[in-house]
């Protein structure tokens, strides 16, 4: 059949934008694996081995960098899911409706603030208080233990990790709620109708169903602490070594790259390409899982209604 | 009985731990916007809004070039990402089960979460480090990679909106889908789509990751798109972490000004979309 004027071209320019974010997604990770060749060549594997991290000999090695991320990253997440998921029972199951709109604003308005707005209130405000308060307590009444040792700096694990968790806090409170709010009515009122009380229903109906979909959301709030760079660059301290404690100055991948990239060349900014790199995998890897976990759950929700318990 | 008491009580003090948890997550906000206003308003006057910084101990600098450098960077990219992200907006909307479509939507969730500072070290790699130049221009696209996924999947949401039926009369009619998609469904959703964009350029403006990697910073008015540039966010960083209290007192005024741009935008958006929902009769 005869298509109208242009028709066939519309079409076609549209998709041509749609390819061209497929061609951007996969260019990121080539582009970034051809400007890390040097360091791959040199290195090879043992880069993701090595304990070093030395501009001076020209030695790279990623372990010091990629156990801070993942602590920082992981005490953060300890810290924030429990916080983010009551948060999340409290603004999408108990509130008054006349307080869920105008709180779930607030929450979401968190995620508007920028990082580095994060990082310069943690620097003048998180790290003093740390320093004189629970840090000083760690050091002076813990500080034969092996990870509460001083001398407390302010800056650090710690600091980093209570930054990152008040920034994806907003993230797995939303992302939960939604999940929550998903949950059949039908189901509730079974629940209620067998004499359950509210917090029952919550523990037993809501949370069960709702378990993969936080999951996900879980890994979301990971997945953007591990690749957060300018908030824990100004209050980890900046020491390229494996942190002991948690009032150890550390480094993440991330706030390395913020401050050598700017001075690096050769070799030091083909590694710090590398590690780039590396992020980039660990990143793109849990977020592919949290959008999988995600989907799934609320496909199911949308689409099998009352059959979510597992049984189809 | 006992037992029965013994659970509404459990109840009750779970679900008010769930209450003071929401509290302290809101009062984080609070103490954020305290602190922020608190520091940052006796930084701002009509000087620091529109001079050049000056090294330090010299009084009167100001934050006028990032202003400008930000504007500009935010300005650009959000054309490119607005042109991009809203054609494909519209082929997710018009081919939504095509297999291009799932992958694209896929796609542009997983680039949601890739960190900005990777997208920085992608334009860095493809467009500082050949020239070794640092550059708006290499700012601004850095800032757009970052905006078009959020625009891509905001817009085709915002076009959703349009409903089958306007679609089907349009067509019953004998409108082409070009004329459907240029004519009813672009105006119609045209409030929805310039709320997806205000909360992008709200987006873009708070980076400071991807534009320190590919613009840099400077001290001098941005003359051409060729050279590096000061902006608000990396201004806030640099000074921030700067050991004289008189830019970091500047640090907390950029901050302020930084916050307040955003936020504004963020209620806007918020309050725009609350005034159509209620106009459709939701």
């Amino acid at each position: 059949m005869h298509k109208p004027n242009g028709e066939g071209f519309f079409t076609y320019f549209t998709a041509a934008a749609a390819v061209l974010i497929l061609a951007l997604t996969g260019s990121i990770f080539l582009v970034v694996l051809w400007g890390a060749r040097p360091a791959i060549e040199a290195f090879g594997l043992g880069f993701l081995f090595a304990a070093v991290w030395d501009p001076v000999r020209d030695l790279y090695g990623a372990v010091p960098v990629i156990v801070g991320t993942i602590v920082t990253s992981i005490l953060a997440i300890v810290i924030a899911v429990p916080l983010g998921v009551a948060a999340a029972i409290f603004l999408g199951e108990l509130a008054p409706s006349w307080i869920k709109k105008p709180a779930s604003f607030t929450v979401e308005l968190l995620a508007a603030i920028p990082s580095v707005v994060y990082g310069l209130w943690g620097l003048f405000v998180l790290v003093p208080w740390i320093r004189t308060g629970p840090g000083q307590f760690l050091e002076s009444h813990l500080g034969f233990l092996p990870f509460f040792q001083g001398p407390s700096l302010g800056v650090g694990v710690l600091a980093a990790s209570l930054v990152l968790a008040m920034m994806i806090l907003p993230t797995i409170t939303a992302i939960s709620r939604e999940i929550m709010r998903a949950v059949p009515v039908e189901l509730r009122e079974a629940v209620f109708a067998l004499g359950s009380t509210r917090w029952e229903m919550i523990v037993k109906v809501v949370l069960p169903i709702s378990k993969v979909g936080i999951m996900g959301a879980t890994l979301l709030g990971l997945g953007r602490a591990l690749g957060e760079a300018m908030a824990v660059t100004m209050v980890i301290g900046n020491a390229n070594l494996i942190p002991v404690s948690l009032l150890s100055p550390a480094q993440t991948v991330a706030s390395l790259i913020v401050n050598e990239f700017p001075e690096a060349f050769d070799l030091q900014l083909s590694a710090l390409l590398l590690l780039g790199l590396t992020l980039f995998t660990i990143t793109f890897l849990v977020n592919v899982a949290a959008v999988w976990l995600v989907n799934r759950t609320s496909y199911r929700l949308k689409n099998q209604g009352g059959a979510v318990n597992g049984k189809q | 009985m006992a037992n029965n008491k013994r659970r509404k009580v459990t109840g009750f003090i779970n679900e008010a731990a769930c209450l003071i948890f929401a509290a302290l997550a809101m009062l984080v906000l609070f103490l954020i916007l305290y602190y922020i206003f608190q520091r940052g308003i006796g930084a701002i006057n009509l000087t620091f809004l529109t001079s050049l910084p000056t090294p330090v101990g010299i009084p009167g600098g100001g934050i006028g070039n990032a202003l400008i450098g930000s504007g500009i960077m935010v300005g650009l990219a959000t054309l490119l990402a607005t042109s991009i992200g809203i054609t494909a907006g519209i082929f997710l909307d018009q081919n939504p089960q095509s297999r291009l479509a799932t992958i694209t939507r896929s796609a542009c969730r997983v680039l949601t979460g890739v960190p900005s500072l990777i997208k920085g070290l992608f334009i860095f790699t493809i467009l500082v480090l050949p020239t070794g130049d640092y550059s708006a221009l290499a700012g601004a696209i850095a800032l757009s990679v970052v905006m078009i996924p959020f625009i891509t999947l905001s817009s085709e949401e915002m076009l959703r909106t349009v409903s089958v039926t306007w679609r089907e009369a349009s067509y019953a009619l004998g409108a082409t889908k070009k004329q459907t998609v240029m004519m009813l469904i672009l105006p119609t959703a045209a409030g929805g789509l310039s709320v997806a964009i205000m909360l992008a350029v709200a987006l873009a403006a708070g980076q400071s990751a991807p534009v320190l990697l590919t613009a840099l910073t400077s001290q001098f008015w941005l003359e051409n798109l060729m050279q590096p540039t000061a902006s608000l966010p990396v201004l806030v960083y640099t000074y921030g972490i700067s050991p004289f209290s008189d830019w970091q007192q500047q640090a907390w005024g950029a901050a302020l000004v930084l916050v307040v741009i955003i936020l504004a935008l963020n209620v806007i958006s918020q309050l725009s979309i609350a005034i159509m929902n209620r106009r459709r009769g939701i």
